[in-house]
């Protein structure tokens, strides 16, 4: 036992010569956010809007910081309080991740999705919509926020995707998202019926480990957005940080239009394709996520 | 910038004890007992900071009034109490105690203390010492979804409740921002809220121009910054940018169980859009009228002249209005210009109205011969009486130095420009005032809500001492610790 303490000392030791510079690499200091602030990346570019991130910190920590924390950390005094999955808890800046997006996954996200999502709001969360901020005010915040991450540093946001125009919504196109929501398997997390029951729901987590609930299309709105464009973008770019992956590499653009149109017949929301589907007396998927014959 | 910011920090943290030391030399003060509307119990259900809704708690700022206007909610779909641990109770008390030194150059007082036969002269009282405000004690929220409500029993420093404020409303109708209707007694939707009030004087924790009342004149009922009893209708953009409403109320100065007119009604209207100037931020600008009818006629009972409650008749008409805007400039500084033109009917500004509460009041009439003040039938007015008519503006400008810490100041003034009584001096009932006030939040978290707050008021009225008609001037300061909870 003791011969072997000397060993294990020197493990630890080498561990920590390599564990220390992760920790600290993975630790955003405030002087490290001082001097990422002070370089001229941290800036915002919004239609004609220039984000000035040094102009934000008082906004963000009237607004802001009581959620997402000092720190941009996601450690705000509120996060204590927040319990997934009916209330998830706040975005960590630090990461550098982020849901909605128009760009691919795994990149980051453009200044004006940040910007969009500060005036949307997440819906199912509480994190309301800031519109009544000021353009300036918006832009500034997306530039403060981007100055917590260092991957704005050392990445560029990827390029949107591209959406090709949106498409008349037809009975075939809506018999054929419903296709395409049996193929990729929607289903098994958003439910035959869309009540977010799938076989897959219970058992969801985002990155962190938080408990996290499928989008339940009877209930509120889609937490990127509810427009058709939205929508498309939301199943092409996936949602970073949560189990909903991009389908970018398994349906093509008109096979995700398709989608766009058979969702719309599952939220209680009055919509053309809602119209089609009663008219087509469309039934749900089978429960075992097949398409009903 | 983090340098900056810490150097703030400190400063704050050196001026935290400053104005300690300050308050153990010079005393605390008390103000009036204005109920004001600061809600910790919505920043402990939605974990927001107070500085995320007002400006400086409890003015304020645009999201707020997004909030308020949605009807206390975020619209994040966990607005329904369904979705609050069952325990949470949307309940918060605000009071405040203070030390104030209150001066009145011209009282009414004895010539000689004790007698009576010498009559009365008038002296510069001046008192201070330790007091409370009155009690807020507010609860609100939803009900459900698009259902919510504002319950808030408030008291006076002695204790002596009233409802301050009841109302229910309906939001969103239909998924419609534009639908939204409210029912019971409510404040008027002014821009600049009373409500809200960043001041706590007596003169200065009010705005004149909402209150004022012509020398002479007894319109009670037209008192913009009265809660008041009514339904109102009131839309908006999502985003909060157009404000519309229109409220139906009963001219009775919020005061319950119909004790004024047998049928008499006003209405408020106000409409406001909002800018975006860039860099200088978000701006409003709008307008509002209150056009209503009140009694002058009243039955009477048992020989004695007093007046039945609610059987007012006769009414005669009032109304005022003006503009309204709230203009920033950049992050720290913006200021708030309302104005108001006024006017009563002539019955008004001779003394009819409120007669009520006046009931030994006498009035000039045709006959040369003072009565009571009751427009009886074949009652008509002294020759040559004329409508009271009046311009008001109120300035002000507030300095943020950062979420915690406001310097504000006010000016108000209101110059009469039609007296009723032919050969009143013009300026009879003037009023002048100036505020200069700082409040200081020493936290700021999403639990409960502390101010130190200093403020000092000068007030000024023409005429209207109460033996010699000379000007009338007071002034008070304040110190207290504002706190809710």
């Amino acid at each position: 036992m003791n011969s072997r303490l000397p060993q294990m000392t020197y493990a630890a030791v080498i561990a920590g010569v390599f564990a220390f510079p992760a920790l600290a690499q993975a630790q955003i200091t405030e002087y490290q956010q001082d001097q990422w602030l002070h370089t001229a990346a941290i800036t915002s570019h919004v239609g004609n809007v220039t984000g000035d991130g040094s102009g934000a910190e008082e906004r963000y920590r009237r607004y802001c910081q009581v959620c997402h924390g000092k720190m941009g950390d996601g450690n705000g005094e509120s996060a204590q309080w927040f319990e997934p999955p009916l209330y998830p808890k706040p975005r960590d800046f630090t990461l550098g991740v982020f849901k909605c997006r128009s760009t691919p996954t795994g990149t980051l996200p453009t200044d004006e999705d940040l910007y969009n999502t500060i005036g949307r709001g997440m819906d199912r969360s509480n994190m309301p919509p800031w519109n009544t901020f000021s353009e300036q005010t918006r832009a500034d915040l997306v530039a403060w926020i981007k100055h917590y991450s260092p991957r704005w540093q050392t990445e560029k946001a990827g390029p949107p995707i591209e959406i090709p125009a949106e498409p008349e919504v037809t009975a075939e196109r809506v018999k054929a998202g419903q296709e395409v929501y049996s193929r990729v398997q929607c289903w098994k997390c958003h439910g035959v019926t869309g009540n977010a029951n799938g076989p897959s729901a219970s058992t969801l987590t985002d990155d962190p480990g938080h408990p996290i609930l499928p989008y339940n299309f009877h209930e509120g709105r889609p937490k990127c957005g509810n427009s058709d464009t939205e929508l498309y973008k939301i199943f092409m770019t996936g949602l970073d940080g949560t189990p909903m992956p991009s389908f970018s590499d398994n349906i093509k653009p008109d096979e995700a239009w398709d989608l766009v149109f058979f969702l719309r017949t599952l939220q209680s929301y009055p919509s053309k394709a809602k119209e089609i589907a009663e008219q087509l007396h469309l039934k749900p998927l089978n429960p075992d996520g097949s398409l009903p014959k | 910038m983090r340098m900056w910011a810490q150097s703030l920090l400190c400063r704050k943290v050196r001026l935290v004890p400053s104005f300690g030391a300050a308050l153990a030399l010079v005393f605390l003060i008390l103000a009036s007992s204005q109920p004001a509307h600061a809600i910790p119990a919505f920043a402990r259900k939605y974990g927001l900071r107070c500085s995320a809704c007002h400006e400086s708690w409890p003015m304020l700022n645009f999201f707020g009034q997004k909030f308020k206007d949605n009807g206390y909610q975020l619209m994040n779909d966990r607005d329904s109490p369904i979705w609050q641990n069952p325990s949470y109770w949307p309940a918060t008390m605000r009071m405040t105690p203070i030390w104030h030194r209150v001066s009145t150059n011209r009282n009414q007082v004895d010539v000689y203390t004790g007698d009576t036969v010498t009559g009365t002269t008038e002296a510069k009282i001046t008192s201070s010492g330790f007091d409370l405000s009155g009690l807020d004690f507010h609860t609100a929220g939803t009900l459900e979804k698009n259902f919510s409500f504002y319950l808030l029993p408030s008291s006076d420093p002695t204790g002596a409740f009233h409802f301050e404020s009841v109302f229910a409303r309906v939001d969103n109708i239909g998924n419609n921002p534009w639908l939204n209707v409210k029912f019971g007694k409510f404040e008027l939707d002014n821009l600049l809220s009373e409500k809200r009030i960043l001041t706590l004087t007596a003169n200065g924790g009010i705005y004149q121009l909402y209150h004022f009342i012509p020398a002479g004149d007894n319109n009670i009922f037209g008192q913009i910054g009265d809660n008041q009893l009514g339904a109102e209708w009131m839309g908006h953009s999502a985003n909060d940018r157009t404000r519309i409403s229109a409220a139906l109320l009963s001219s009775n100065d919020g005061s319950v169980l119909l004790p004024y007119g047998s049928e008499s009604y006003s209405a408020f209207f106000a409409a406001s859009q909002a800018f975006d100037f860039g860099k200088l931020g978000v701006s409003r600008f709008g307008g509002y009228a209150m056009v209503g009818e009140a009694p002058t006629q009243w039955l009477t009972n048992g020989g004695s002249g007093a007046p039945i409650p609610g059987s007012g008749t006769g009414n005669k008409g009032y109304h005022r209005e003006g503009f309204v805007g709230q203009i920033y400039f950049g992050e720290h500084a913006d200021v708030t210009v309302v104005t108001q033109h006024g006017w009563d009917s002539a019955w008004f500004g001779q003394g009819y109205g409120d007669f009520v509460d006046n009931p030994t009041a006498t009035c000039a009439n045709s006959t040369g011969f003072p009565a009571p003040c009751n427009n009886l039938p074949g009652t008509s007015l002294a020759p040559g009486s004329r409508a009271p008519t009046w311009n008001g503006v109120l300035v002000e400008p507030h300095y943020v130095v950062n979420p915690q810490w406001i310097l504000l100041t006010r000016y108000e003034t209101i110059r009469m420009s039609q007296q009723s009584t032919p050969g009143t001096p013009s300026d009879l009932g003037n009023v002048t005032t100036y505020t200069l006030g700082t409040r200081i939040n020493p936290f700021m978290n999403n639990r409960a809500g502390f101010a130190y707050h200093a403020e000092y008021n000068w007030f000024h009225q023409d005429g209207t001492s109460p033996v010699t008609g000379s000007n009338l001037t007071s002034s008070e300061l304040l110190f207290g610790f504002d706190f809710d909870f």
